[in-house]
């Protein structure tokens, strides 16, 4: 359940909220749709459960909905995900015809709805040819791309790029993600939601009952990576990572992961790692379900360190989580994760899992730098990662494209 | 006496040119022709965007130079340009691309940054907006300068410089316009520097240079 204006208020401070109201003075009554591929499991859902309410209590019009697909249009979208992240990997000329299908489908379900919109956020590639079917649009159409695409596999991209170019402008994480189009790209970086089960403070009572429900021992120190069970969360460099480290300081290393409606690969790449554990009793191997949130909070706010040992990441929102909870982060040297871990400040950024290891053992021999690192990590967050500030850039980037793009935008 | 002061807020977004440099000679190359927003972008962007505690060098270009090419020399020369000195973003570009030609030509090989580390060139788009607050006499404005969101204090102090004909901060054209009255006032605004404040220790000092004015009766 996402906070109200007043409750963020007392995070950010009340100039902050002050500076939303009037700008979203400017889009009152707006009618904003947004549309994504699964209400529940990764960080899209998790923004837009936060986003669509907070847009509503700022006076406008704003509603979520979700792309329904069967198996061969997610297997087609989990392809799209790996190429777009620099995976070779032709897609089936099948599972494009069911992408095609299922996209048109969807948007004559939603056709009067989208058609009628001032504006229109397409999420990530799931949903984005809905454009193609919508030729009476009235509004802005605005495709948002939470993917790493720095690197992308060309021929999928370029089939992707039909689609997306033609919208009005896209959203990207990172500059270094933007491709050319020929629209304006915009750059926000995502953010978490420091009022949600996933972020709220926890009592010692609950923190307790998690240690005991997964038999975790709260006397040695803990490590803990929280991501899907996905390749490029690279859970097995975590693995072998812990292996490195831990014959020179014990830990236990707790590797947590939600599924997601739309990956047809997690039950694979679990089975991986859980191989790659071999019931060390010291590895956690945790599936949990998509809602799992205040359990995540809780294996977060237990940890010592955080450990993202990502090798493609979008923007790494569980990096974020962790920094807020005031925890030093040791992160894969990619994508947004290189924006959130300031080397020797909030963490420690690494290429393999021996600079994993390394960076472990250096910081639980050293508890009085994971206190400073994650003191400057919680303010680091409060500053630059709450959802106030993403907030604030989508309400800008509404005023823009309506008053098209010209460097200057006086709002009378 | 001049209008009443309009207060006016804005917020910055941030937008990718696709133009990217790799090594030095690159970022010369597009510096000769990218969009001016762009260097206003490099320049000022750093405010209202995420960084890290006071960073090493306050412009994007001198940052690149250690971090992505590890030319501390070059970094040090980027840094100290302040943009506050130039009249316009076109004086301030070549002095930029001054100081990268002489580097270029002491240089035996032209300094690169690795993959991951190239040079992304962003500019942006402002949309201001009118708070309707309105201020009739100078006095009023120390107490609504505490709560000024930094989006107005932006808009005010830096982005003024841009529009206003005497390349001033608009809380100093509007003093102006009271006759001699509050010219101590706009001399202490004209010496706050603005390129090495974040913008709410900047929200500080002219809240500071208003109460220092009232208090010691002008």
């Amino acid at each position: 359940m996402a906070g109200t204006l007043a409750q963020y208020s007392e995070i950010v401070g009340e100039e902050v909220i002050d500076h939303l109201k009037q700008l979203a003075k400017t889009l009152s009554g707006a009618r904003v749709v947004h549309v994504n591929s699964t209400r529940q499991g990764g960080g899209v859902a998790e923004i837009l459960s936060w986003l669509i309410p907070l847009k509503n209590e700022l006076g406008l019009n704003a509603s979520w909905e979700v792309i329904e697909g069967d198996e061969s249009f997610y297997q087609c979208t989990k392809s799209f995900h790996n190429a777009i992240q620099g995976n070779h990997i032709p897609i089936p000329q099948h599972l494009l015809n069911s992408y095609e299908e299922t996209n048109q489908r969807n948007a004559e379900r939603l056709r009067s709805k989208l058609e009628e919109a001032d504006f229109v956020f397409i999420h990530d590639p799931q949903p984005a040819a809905f454009l193609k079917s919508c030729p009476g649009r009235k509004g802005k159409w605005i495709w948002r791309c939470h993917i790493d695409v720095s690197h992308p596999y060309r021929p999928v991209w370029k089939y992707l790029r039909q689609f997306v170019e033609y919208y009005d402008a896209s959203i990207w994480s990172l500059a270094e993600f933007a491709q050319p189009l020929s629209h304006p790209a915009y750059l926000v970086p995502p953010s978490i939601d420091p009022l949600s089960e996933k972020n709220i403070e926890l009592s010692n009572l609950e923190l307790r009952k998690v240690l005991e429900e997964f038999d975790i021992d709260p006397d040695r120190p803990i490590v803990v990576q929280v991501s899907r069970f996905d390749r490029f969360k690279d859970p097995v460099g975590a693995i072998q990572a812990c292996r490195l480290a831990k014959s020179y300081t014990p830990f236990q290393l707790i590797l947590a992961g939600g599924g997601a409606t739309d990956d047809p690969e997690g039950d694979m790449v679990f089975q991986e790692v859980k191989n790659a554990a071999d019931n060390d009793p010291d590895i956690h191997i945790l599936l949990l379900p998509p809602d799992a949130h205040r359990k995540v909070n809780a294996l977060q706010r237990i940890a010592d360190i955080i450990l993202q040992k990502s090798v493609r990441e979008g923007f790494g929102l569980t990096v974020t989580e962790g920094l807020w909870k005031g925890k030093p982060v040791i992160g894969g040297e990619t994508g947004g994760i290189k924006l959130q871990v300031v080397n020797h400040y909030t963490g420690f950024l690494v290429k393999t899992p021996e600079g994993a290891a390394l960076r472990i053992r250096y910081l639980l021999k050293h508890q009085n730098k994971i206190d400073e690192m994650g003191r400057k990590a919680k303010e680091f967050v409060r500053e630059n990662f709450l959802l106030t500030r993403h907030l604030r850039e989508y309400l800008t980037i509404m005023a823009a494209v309506v008053h098209n793009s010209s460097e200057r935008i006086e709002i009378r | 006496m001049p209008e009443p002061f309009a207060v006016k807020d804005c917020a910055l977004i941030a937008i990718g040119t696709g133009e990217r440099a790799q090594n030095l000679r690159e970022l010369r190359d597009h510096l000769m022709t990218t969009h001016p927003g762009c260097i206003y972008y490099h320049f000022w962007g750093g405010l209202l965007r995420p960084r890290f505690d006071d960073p090493e060098y306050q412009n994007d270009f001198a940052a690149w130079a250690w971090r992505g090419l590890h030319d501390i020399r070059l970094a040090e020369r980027l840094a100290i340009i302040d943009p506050v000195e130039f009249p316009d973003i076109e004086s301030l570009r070549k002095e930029i691309l001054e100081v990268i030609e002489e580097r270029l030509e002491e240089s035996e090989m032209v300094p690169w940054a690795r993959q991951g580390y190239l040079f992304h060139f962003i500019r942006s788009q402002i949309v201001v907006f009118d708070t309707d607050v309105r201020i009739e006499r100078p006095e009023q404005l120390i107490g609504l300068l505490r709560r000024m969101s930094l989006g107005s204090i932006f808009y005010h102090y830096i982005d003024a410089r841009r529009r206003s004909a005497g390349k001033r901060d608009d809380f100093s054209e509007w003093l102006m316009g009271f006759g001699g009255e509050y010219v101590k006032l706009v001399q202490c605004l004209s010496n706050i520097d603005p390129y090495f404040s974040t913008l709410a220790e900047l929200r500080q000092e002219i809240q500071r240079a208003f109460l220092n004015f009232t208090a010691t009766g002008g």
